[in-house]
């Protein structure tokens, strides 16, 4: 067990390198000379004063050399500075994490445990109207647009009905403290969880009932039912379990997908998270802190891929032993 | 081809998948026809509600700009970059994935760490990244979501490709003396094509939403109107004017919904003993 924790970790680190790598090509690739930007920022852009910079920075030396001093950097969690909003990136990324880790954590969770039960009802209800219902419900979600679901539920349940707020992590002016603080920060949190889930929801209900209906073809299930077990234990202990490997897997890859997602969903509701970030980098063309972003959201796509492979070993009793 | 067709049409999601797809086209087609001016210009007054003007049936943006139009032009983008991104994915996809297959050992091993650095990557983000640095242009933007969606492509390939490598007619064809590359193009390719063509109507389906959400974000090509680049600038009047962000949405949702609806009507064709399974 332990080798293969080592094992995945090691791999885990080659590929966070081969992350690190890219992204100081994409670095070098972005528009405009990182010296003459800085020195524009700075107010005072004559050739004297770029070459120093230029010096300082290390950006007169072979590209491979400059690959060395950034990685050594990114190790010691220095992602450049962002001359727009005048702090460094990592800076800027960890002060807006939480917010993120809490958004998609929460979407996670509801499209997992809606996802899961949807697919579970239709399965065992299979060809009959209720079936039909979800599955139909579920291609919509799959096809619809993530920030247009999150527009829609603005303007249905915040300006329509006026029942969640729309906009932001809490209310602002409110200085809610303790509890009242965190009911309130749950209620602007149900939108936008929801409709980042939406789409996820969707994959995980046609897989849970494709998954369902494949497990009970087999012949353990036949067997089961020829033992005369009652069908709800069947259903719960025989199938279920087996149908839930393959969903497992899947979350844990597209976990990190929602923080893709979450570049949209903050966006709309002016969550004040990476993703936001992302969106305002993107506006004010802020290379360095776009690909701050990138970066931590890449990284946080392999710990997660990292921590499911190993939750599976646990979960998954045949692939321990083998 | 008779015979796929009318399996095809058994399916009624996919029917109607194939009939929404055949108006997006149409109405493709037809834009610059029906609607001579560019839908960039100021046509009549700023938001002007839909159903009250008849020349106007879904009311204006903003700026006076005619949203049937831009719904019209956008239809073009949608199914421009979703076709040719996908197209793209395919082309880096199919090889990556024959190869790693055919050859096996160390190449395969290269090709898949390779893949799966892809994988691991962050999709949408990735893209985003791409289209930034590289300026957002219809080129870029096919670009990136082909770099971002060819990974799921090398792996069915190259799935498919182990299964018939230890076939005896591939073994025949190697005996007899065939290059490796003809081998590949002539007798393994053709067989993995029902698999790539299911995927890859999928695929397009993907793209559409990729391209959409970029242009959403303001990613979009500065020169083309897309239904993203509508619903991103109608973000912010959106308790003014709903109907803004609503049709373009409507479109995107209905464009993706028909090419998901084909897709599984082209698998439950192509693989009819899979498709009874289960059902």
């Amino acid at each position: 067990m332990l080798r293969f924790i080592l094992m995945r970790l090691g791999k885990a680190a080659v590929i966070l390198i081969a992350i690190m790598t890219l992204n100081f090509f994409l670095i070098h690739a972005a528009p405009g000379d990182p010296a003459a930007v800085m020195a524009g920022e700075a107010g005072a852009a004559d050739a004297k004063f770029i070459a120093q910079l230029r010096e300082q920075f290390g950006l007169d030396k072979p590209l491979l050399t400059q690959l060395g001093i950034y990685l050594k950097g990114v190790l010691q969690f220095d992602l450049g500075f962002s001359y727009r909003q005048q702090m460094p990136v990592a800076q800027l990324i960890l002060d807006r994490l939480p917010a993120t880790l809490l958004l998609t954590m929460t979407a996670f969770v509801i499209s997992l445990v809606l996802g899961t039960f949807a697919g579970v009802l239709a399965s065992a209800r299979v060809g009959k109207w209720s079936d039909t219902a979800i599955s139909s419900l579920a291609l919509l979600f799959y096809a619809t647009p993530l920030y247009w679901a999150a527009l829609m539920a603005v303007l249905v349940f915040s300006v329509y009905f006026n029942w969640l707020p729309g906009f932001g992590y809490e209310t602002v002016g409110a200085n809610h403290t303790g509890l009242a603080r965190l009911l309130d920060i749950g209620r602007h949190l149900i939108l936008p969880a929801t409709t980042l889930g939406l789409f996820f929801m969707a994959v995980y209900m046609r897989m849970t009932r494709a998954s369902m209906l494949e497990v009970s073809q087999l012949d353990f299930v036949k067997t089961a039912r020829a033992k005369g077990l009652k069908r709800s234990i069947i259903q719960r202990r025989h199938i279920f379990r087996n149908a839930m490997l393959p969903v497992v897997t899947l979350a844990g890859l597209q976990a990190g997908q929602l923080v893709g997602g979450a570049v949209l969903t903050e966006t709309v509701f002016a969550w004040p998270g990476i993703g936001r970030l992302m969106f305002e980098a993107l506006a004010q063309r802020d290379y360095n802190l776009l690909l701050g972003v990138f970066f931590v959201s890449a990284a946080m796509v392999l710990l997660f891929n990292l921590i499911t492979d190993i939750l599976y070993r646990f979960v998954d009793p045949r692939i321990r032993v083998a | 081809m008779a015979d796929f067709w009318k399996r095809f049409c058994r399916n009624r999601g996919a029917v109607i998948g194939i009939t929404i797809l055949a108006v997006v086209v149409l109405v493709a087609v037809l834009a610059p026809l029906v609607f001579p001016q560019s839908p960039w210009r100021m046509v009549q007054r700023p938001f002007l509600p839909p159903f009250s003007m008849e020349q106007y049936p879904l009311g204006t943006d903003a700026l006076g700009r005619n949203v049937m139009s831009g719904l019209a032009y956008g239809a073009q983008v949608s199914l421009l970059v979703g076709l040719v991104s996908t197209v793209a994915a395919l082309l880096i996809g199919i090889p990556i994935g024959a190869l790693a297959g055919y050859f096996g050992g160390w190449i395969d091993d290269a090709l898949m760490r390779f893949t799966e650095f892809f994988q691991t990557v962050p999709s949408f983000a990735l893209a985003i990244v791409l289209v930034a640095i590289f300026e957002p242009s219809i080129q870029s933007i096919i670009a990136a979501i082909a770099i971002v969606s060819w990974p799921p492509v090398a792996r069915l390939v190259r799935g498919e490709v182990l299964s018939l490598r230890s076939r005896e007619y591939i073994e025949a064809a190697i005996l007899s003396g065939q290059t490796s590359a003809a081998i590949i193009l002539r007798q393994v390719l053709p067989n993995t094509l029902s698999p790539i063509i299911v995927l890859a109507s999928l695929m397009v389906a993907t793209a559409i939403l990729l391209e959409s959400s970029l242009s959403f974000l303001g990613l979009g090509d500065p020169n083309m109107m897309s239904w993203g680049y509508m619903i991103g600038a109608a973000r912010t009047v959106i308790r003014q004017a709903w109907w803004l962000s609503f049709f373009p949405g409507v479109a995107i949702l209905l464009t993706v919904l028909a090419l998901n609806l084909i897709g599984e009507g082209l698998n439950d064709a192509l693989n009819p003993r899979l498709a009874r399974r289960g059902k």
